[in-house]
């Protein structure tokens, strides 16, 4: 990875009769990245990577690739493609013949094309023999690996993904996404990814970009998304999680029904004096026993308790009626049964503040 | 079980195949039974005799016949030429007004061919429509656009003109928008995408539309008689003309198996050609 970006765009717009799908916005993308723009539908995601392919022409902004303008370039003169989510192959040519294609429309030999599409069967572990093979012929993974095969043959600077996985069954897909980020590896290349699953998401980048609305809500590693969300929206995002609302008081952190060490304040580094919501993720609430004690405790009543497999949940109602989710492994798992009063209590270092002004759905 | 359907599935298709037998089968055999009578015969009871295919070499019929086949493929191609924009419109871009289109080409059909071909003479004739109102407003006019080898071609694309866009905006409908895109990503230019992919993509509907257009026009006769004035005579004539005044139904009848074994031929490879169930949305 160098530290010259790949991709720039700056104030990058879409509008569609008067209704903005993508409001302006700023990206730098340094080459070899695996970046994972994700967000629900509607948010303005599949417009951004139509514009960034050339299938669409921003209303306003621009498009840097290594530093030359491409944003008013035709998508045929882009040095970029696009692994599309229905694929688009083409069912009349065979594997062969579809993985051929952009060097066939590049004028390359057809000894050197053939060539070169044994390497990427090769590379997408599809054996030789899938070369004349029917496209309907292939299952849903094979297919994808074509796909795959078909935007390397291409060689593009970077190579955009519209959601490739998401019409295939979960093991396969769990399967495909390590192989994607492996590929990634192996080639070295820019990958851009589109999904709406953090999951995926979360195995495959480098960074993930979460959009809202037409904007990047927070850009960043998982890891730093995971535990410093920037917004209510990007923690919700992230998967099942506890919010909290806290102000400050006369004795430190105020939140309702929790009793919170006096100096919590300080060590959460409230800056603004105005509060916020506590981020706070189901594995890092444990279930106190006896005299243990945490850094912020709550008393209440289980309510529901389900097996996910490797982890237990629960879900605990204090006295107001909130109700909070805990996680714990199998093994440390409680006998407590439902109704029953349970104490709760996490850790200031296992939470995470999110200070009002940062967030405008308040 | 499935034996079971499949017994339905031959009783179902017996009536309407009974009917193609009658309607279809059956008058061909006839006119093929009628090809290998001696010369000006009115029944079937004779000893059969290739006489009258030997007149199609000697008298020179081969002549309409090439006459019959070129025009008909040259109005084919003009057609598809033509009609691929508009049916690529009706099929991708126009929306609504694909709607509106329809029905006014399908409007014309409901005008008998010859009339309207009249009243393309009434048009192109000397002292007509064109012609006459330029001698009015100018004083200098020209001759009859009429009575030429263009102008049949040309009445020939006009009528069957909804032949070919119909099939070719079906055949293009099945052409996937991604796939299109794809090939653009991938750098295709427009003219390599028009070739790589949507032609072959579309082939079920320009091999429908072309037969269609081809067969229609190879045994067309009013376009060259009401445009063409008899410029050149076409087989279709030529059969017409052998079972009325030339009273020599054997004749006839051998031209018209000639025909209709090119044209069979013709339609048989190119419908082996392509997967047709694919324009029916199955298949694929």
């Amino acid at each position: 990875m160098t530290d010259i970006p790949i991709l720039r765009i700056a104030g990058l717009e879409k509008r569609f009769d008067g209704f903005a799908a993508l409001g302006g916005v700023d990206l730098s993308v340094p080459e070899g990245e695996f970046l994972t723009i994700v967000g629900p539908s509607g948010s303005g995601k599949t417009t951004l990577i139509r514009l960034l392919v050339g299938m669409d022409e921003p209303t306003d902004g621009t498009i840097w690739l290594r530093g030359k303008r491409i944003d008013r370039v035709p998508a045929n003169k882009r040095p970029t493609c696009m692994v599309f989510q229905s694929l688009a192959l083409f069912p009349h040519r065979s594997v062969g013949q579809n993985i051929e294609f952009p060097l066939k429309i590049k004028g390359v030999d057809p000894t050197l094309r053939r060539e070169r599409a044994m390497e990427l069967l090769d590379l997408l572990r599809l054996r030789p023999e899938y070369y004349g093979k029917r496209i309907q012929e292939c299952s849903g993974g094979e297919r994808q690996r074509v796909a795959l095969a078909r935007a390397l043959a291409f060689d593009p600077e970077i190579l955009f993904f519209d959601e490739p996985l998401s019409a295939l069954d979960y093991r396969l897909k769990k399967t495909l996404e390590k192989e994607l980020k492996d590929l990634h590896d192996r080639t070295g290349k820019t990958f851009i990814y589109i999904t709406h699953s953090l999951e995926e998401a979360m195995v495959m980048s480098d960074r993930i970009a979460i959009m809202r609305a037409g904007k990047f809500e927070q850009i960043a590693t998982p890891d730093e998304i995971y535990a410093r969300p920037r917004s209510r929206f990007v923690a919700e995002f992230m998967g099942e999680v506890n919010l909290i609302e806290v102000r400050p008081g006369q004795e430190g952190l105020v939140a309702r029904n929790i009793n919170m060490v006096p100096d919590a304040s300080v060590r959460l580094g409230i800056t603004n004096g105005k509060g916020g919501t506590l981020v706070v993720r189901p594995e890092s609430i444990r279930i106190l026993s006896g005299g243990e004690n945490a850094d912020a405790m709550a008393e209440g009543r289980l309510n529901a308790e389900y097996d996910l497999g490797s982890r237990h949940q629960y879900k605990i109602d204090l006295v107001d009626g909130t109700r909070l989710t805990a996680e714990v492994l199998r093994e440390s798992r409680i006998t407590a049964s439902l109704g029953e009063p349970v104490k709760i209590g996490w850790d200031l270092t296992r939470c995470h503040l999110i200070e009002e002004a940062h967030d405008g759905t308040h | 079980m499935e034996r079971i359907e499949n017994r339905l599935g031959i009783l179902s298709a017996l009536p309407i195949g009974i009917l193609l037998v009658l309607g279809f089968l059956a008058p061909f055999l006839v006119v093929a039974a009628f090809s290998i009578m001696p010369q000006k015969v009115f029944d079937l009871a004779h000893l059969p005799d290739f006489s009258a295919y030997g007149e199609f070499f000697r008298q020179g019929y081969w002549k309409p016949l090439a006459w019959s086949l070129g025009m008909a493929l040259v109005s084919t191609l003009i057609l598809f030429v033509i009609c691929w924009p508009l049916a690529f419109g009706m099929a991708k871009v126009f929306k609504s007004f694909t709607f509106v289109l329809t029905i006014a080409v399908v409007m014309s059909l409901f005008v008998s061919e010859n009339i309207r071909l009249f009243g393309w003479v009434l048009t192109l004739m000397k002292g007509g429509l064109i012609e006459g109102h330029l001698r009015y407003w100018t004083g200098t006019g020209f001759d009859a656009l009429l009575y030429n080898v263009p102008v049949i071609v040309f009445g020939l694309v006009y009528v069957y003109f909804p032949f070919m866009l119909f099939p070719l905006a079906q055949g293009i409908a099945m052409v996937p928008d991604d796939a299109r895109q794809a090939a653009a990503d991938l750098g295709a230019t427009r003219w390599q995408i028009l070739w790589e992919v949507e032609l072959p993509l579309a082939a079920p509907g320009i091999v429908v539309g072309s037969l269609l257009c081809f067969v229609l026009a190879a045994g067309a006769i009013a376009e060259s008689k009401l445009l063409g004035g008899q410029a050149v005579i076409v087989i279709g004539d030529e059969i017409e003309t052998a079972f009325t005044y030339g009273q020599n139904w054997p004749l006839g009848s051998a031209l018209a198996v000639i025909l209709i074994l090119i044209i069979g031929a013709l339609a048989v490879f190119a419908v082996s050609r392509v997967d047709l169930d694919s324009i029916m949305g199955r298949g694929r």
